[in-house]
């Protein structure tokens, strides 16, 4: 099909989408970095004045940036560690004959599908609110105290909620890895003599390993930026106990209006993010040789 | 070892899938018997689980709010309008990297996909300080220009995926049959891509209807989507419970649907090809 | 008319020379084959001369008229593709009218066009179901009444049969050949398997690294080959090559000898050997003999006989059957 007339014709079907992304990625990047290096707050127009680097010390030896730092990790790895750790013992269930298999699946993957802004209120007050939510009155059930979510545990609270919506993600995907095992092999094992735990650990998790590897990179990249759930629940409170860099960055650009400081913290987060993404690219890419 | 399937792991797997099913599922569940229940009841203690008085009286009242009506609409228009958009630019996109592919080709794409891994709070400061320079703060415009962004590389990817799986064979035997590239695409190609391009279009619909970052730093009232007027109710009045749980079930209600459809595709669009 | 010359075709994809320099001069309503071992480049050939690829240097002429720059839809011919590249979303109907659509016919002479070959093909029962529901037999009748319909210049087929089991190979084998001498349009086939090349050809081309070592008639091909290649790719089981003193004595730095054109006897004053192994198939036997200095010679005799691994042999080489090859693999002929 590659003669002369197409691959013209193809290079001018391309251009939009190029050119769109490129502007995209270009102009506000170049834009943050040059901001960055200004003092610059919106409450006081007109006195902004170049100041190099020191908005980046100051942002990287701010408290509130290392409280952030510490949230962001806790929540990443939480997230991460709750989902995948949930998701392969369900993964492996939903692989089983199941009776109604196709409702049940419908059942665990429905919390993907709904707005985090719904998911977040539907947690903070019809679950988990201390008086009248649901965990307060199973708690009083088992004559525990309930527990105030929000105020002594925002961040578990926090994690609960993200994880809750991404265990859908992560157990599809585990599934389909699952169902793309060769049927042949489990059964070469079953005539070597391997009994069900053996094939698990020597055929089934290895074969899950590249797919874990790239539920734990995507997630990560998604999740460094969590903002909804926390905007819409504790709005980085009590305190910094549930602000992310994610919310720290919108609250010194929107709230304090320190674009300057904004602009470092952002491109702190850019950097984050293209550490892992580097990762994830490099799988993505060898797969598509394939 | 019997080849049969065990009756006892069939039951076991089934109360077991069953039950962890009807947990994940339960929060959702939980909060649509909510909006069936009168405001008081919606907040009692203990909760009461089945036997309460039934009412539609909350999704009555939440659609004769205009309000909601409104913000539904530009959800509509914000999520409906950045898809088709994003496709219209993606359809050729995609098509000339799977049918006249270069050596750099890969590495476009791989580009690409790496503008969806920057995370948005990165930009969040310049396209603010944009969009309120340009009064596009607050408008459908504005949203759906941005959702369009974002999503465009999970379109083109997905639909470069679906490009590539159509037969090289069969669109050389439209040209052997004679046909033009203008009509092979009309009479061959586009057929073949449909289900392709509605997986993409209903993957994205889904992602674009569900952002909650952009629509709420973007947009405060007239311009705002669900997303951002479910947040609204943030505020700690209890009052309002069974009515946001009306207003909550309506707006995901028809995307719950769309996602049952969608799950293959949100493996393909999502993990970018790194699970097959 | 179908009558097409190649003139010194040559294509190479970047650095890499498939076709060196082909010339051939197909005749009209003639069954060329072209065949050859994997990556002799024969389906390159059939590509360029449909036009799905470009040639890098030579002429392709369709009855007089150089086509190098015609693209496909333009020059006139069908084909019938390996995997039979069947629109999945038209009915059998739909897949075999395109074609005539595409032409801008009448809807009227399309239904009567495509019933005819239907009927012709056995497919009346299934016009109107899609591809999906059909057997692989029934989806190959389908591309090649796509094919047919269009009453093209020349048919090109790319290894059509090789999805098919080996029953229904042979059957199909049989339709393609009768249905092409019916309707006496050109045919260009590709196969690697020189059974169906030589039952089916008119003339084989055989191919070798991008080269036309011989075209020919079958029995050419079988009984005068013009060098060492072509001689060992065609007869089965291959044809015995031996090299050394023995080959010298015979006149030739190679000789062969066909293993049908060996006799075999207990004893005797031929090539002394030891069977290393028998297969007996009823109608034929086949006997891997060692014979020494000679080398390792397959014999293939027409019946049954009582032979075994360990037995001692003589084979006599029939005197008119023996090739001789000059050092550079060429035939020597007398």
């Amino acid at each position: 099909m590659a003669t002369r007339q197409t691959q013209l014709l193809a290079r001018t079907l391309l251009t939009p989408a190029v050119a769109l992304l490129f502007v995209w990625m270009i102009v506000p990047l170049a834009l943050t970095i040059y901001f960055s290096t200004l003092h610059y707050n919106l409450l006081d127009p007109g006195s902004e004045r170049f100041v190099g680097l020191e908005n980046f010390h100051y942002f990287l030896t701010d408290p509130a940036f290392l409280a952030s730092l510490r949230n962001t990790l806790v929540l990443v790895g939480s997230v991460l560690a709750l989902t995948v750790l949930i998701g392969i013992p369900l993964a492996l269930l939903l692989d089983q004959p199941v009776i109604g298999r196709n409702i049940v699946r419908l059942m665990v993957i429905a919390p993907f599908f709904v707005m985090p802004t719904v998911s977040a209120l539907v947690w903070k007050n019809l679950l988990m609110h201390p008086v009248s939510g649901l965990f307060a009155w199973i708690a009083t059930l088992f004559g525990a105290t309930p527990i105030d979510w929000f105020n002594d545990a925002p961040l578990l609270a926090v994690i609960l909620i993200v994880s809750w919506q991404w265990l859908p993600f992560a157990t599809l995907i585990l599934l389909t890895a699952l169902q793309s095992l060769d049927e042949e092999q489990k059964e070469a094992a079953e005539m070597d003599g391997a009994k069900a735990i053996s094939t698990f650990i020597y055929i089934t998790l290895p074969h899950l390993a590249r797919p874990i590897t790239v539920v734990i990179l995507i997630e990560t990249i998604f999740l460094l930026t969590v903002f909804a759930e926390i905007f819409v629940t504790t709005g980085g409170g009590p305190g910094l106990q549930t602000t992310n860099i994610a919310f720290l960055i919108y609250a010194q650009a929107l709230i304090q209006y320190d674009v300057g400081s904004a602009s470092a913290g952002g491109l702190v987060a850019v950097v984050i993010a293209n550490i892992v993404a580097f990762f994830l690219v490099r799988i993505v890419g060898r797969n598509l040789e394939a | 070892m019997a080849r049969m399937v065990t009756t006892k792991r069939v039951a076991i797997s089934t109360i077991g899938a069953w039950l962890a099913g009807f947990l994940i599922f339960f929060p959702i569940l939980w909060m649509v018997l909510a909006s069936f229940k009168t405001e008081l009841e919606a907040f009692a203690v203990p909760p009461s689980f089945l036997f309460f008085h039934w009412t539609t009286e909350n999704y009555a009242t939440v659609q004769e709010r205009s309000d909601y009506l409104h913000h539904a609409l530009n959800s509509i228009i914000v999520a409906g309008g950045s898809t088709l958009i994003a496709m219209a630019i993606a359809i050729p996109a995609a098509w000339s990297m799977a049918f006249s592919p270069t050596r750099r080709t890969k590495d476009l794409l791989l580009w690409m996909l790496s503008t969806k891994m920057m995370p948005p709070v990165g930009v969040l400061v310049p396209i603010y300080l944009i969009y309120r320079d340009f009064g596009m703060l607050d408008t459908l415009t504005g949203l759906t220009f941005i959702l369009c962004l974002g999503n465009l590389p999970i379109v083109v990817w997905m639909l470069f995926t679906y490009f590539k799986e159509i037969p090289k064979d069969i669109l050389e035997a439209a040209r052997m049959d004679g046909a033009t590239i203008g009509r092979e695409l009309i009479y061959v190609l586009t057929p073949m891509a449909v289900p392709g391009l509605a997986s993409t279009l209903l993957l994205n619909l889904i992602l674009a209807w569900n952002e909650a970052f952009w629509t709420l730093n973007l947009s405060t009232l007239n311009a705002a989507p669900l997303t951002v007027f479910i947040a609204s109710y943030s505020s700690p009045e209890g009052l309002f419970w069974a009515k946001l749980s009306a207003a909550s079930t309506l707006a995901i209600a028809p995307i719950l649907v769309l996602g049952w459809f969608s799950q293959r595709q949100l493996v393909r669009g999502l993990t970018f090809g790194a699970v097959k | 008319m179908g009558q097409i010359t190649l003139q010194g075709v040559q294509k190479s994809f970047g650095p890499v020379h498939i076709i060196k320099g082909a010339d051939l001069d197909i005749a009209d309503g003639s069954f060329v084959v072209f065949v050859g071992p994997s990556g002799c480049g024969k389906t390159t050939l059939l590509r360029l001369i449909a036009g799905l690829e470009d040639v890098t240097g030579g002429n392709i002429l369709i009855d007089g008229k150089n086509v190098v720059d015609v693209p496909p839809a333009k020059r006139g011919l069908s084909m019938v593709f390996q995997s039979y590249a069947l629109y999945p979303h038209m009915s059998v109907r739909g897949n075999i009218a395109f074609g005539l659509k595409m032409a801008g016919l009448p809807k009227l002479e399309i239904n009567r066009k495509v019933e005819a070959a239907a009927a012709t093909l056995n497919l009346t029962p299934y016009l109107d179901r899609k591809p999906r529901e059909l057997s692989g037999g029934q989806r190959q009748r389908v591309a090649i009444g796509r094919a047919i319909v269009r009453e093209p210049k020349a048919f090109l087929f790319d290894e059509p049969l090789s999805n098919l089991d080996a029953a229904l190979r042979v059957q199909m084998r049989l339709e393609v050949t009768r249905l092409q001498k019916q309707l006496g349009t050109t045919a260009i086939y590709v196969t690697h398997d020189q059974v169906e090349a030589m039952t089916m050809a008119d003339k084989i081309v055989v191919l070798n690294a991008g080269k036309i070592e011989q075209y020919g008639s079958p029995l050419e091909l079988y009984e005068r080959p013009a060098n060492l290649f072509v001689a060992g790719f065609i007869g089965s089981p291959k044809m015995n090559f031996i090299s050394g003193d023995v080959a010298h004595r015979y006149g030739g730095e190679t000789i062969g000898v066909r293993p049908e054109h060996l006799s075999v006897e207990r004893d005797g004053r031929g090539w002394q050997g030891t069977v290393s192994a028998a297969e007996h198939l009823g109608s034929d036997t086949f006997l891997y003999v060692d014979a020494g200095p000679v080398g390792q010679l397959t014999t293939r005799y027409v019946g049954e006989l009582d032979l075994k691994a360990g037995d001692k042999v003589s084979l006599s080489p029939e005197p008119q059957r023996i090739h001789r090859f000059d050092a550079s693999g060429s035939a020597l002929r007398a």
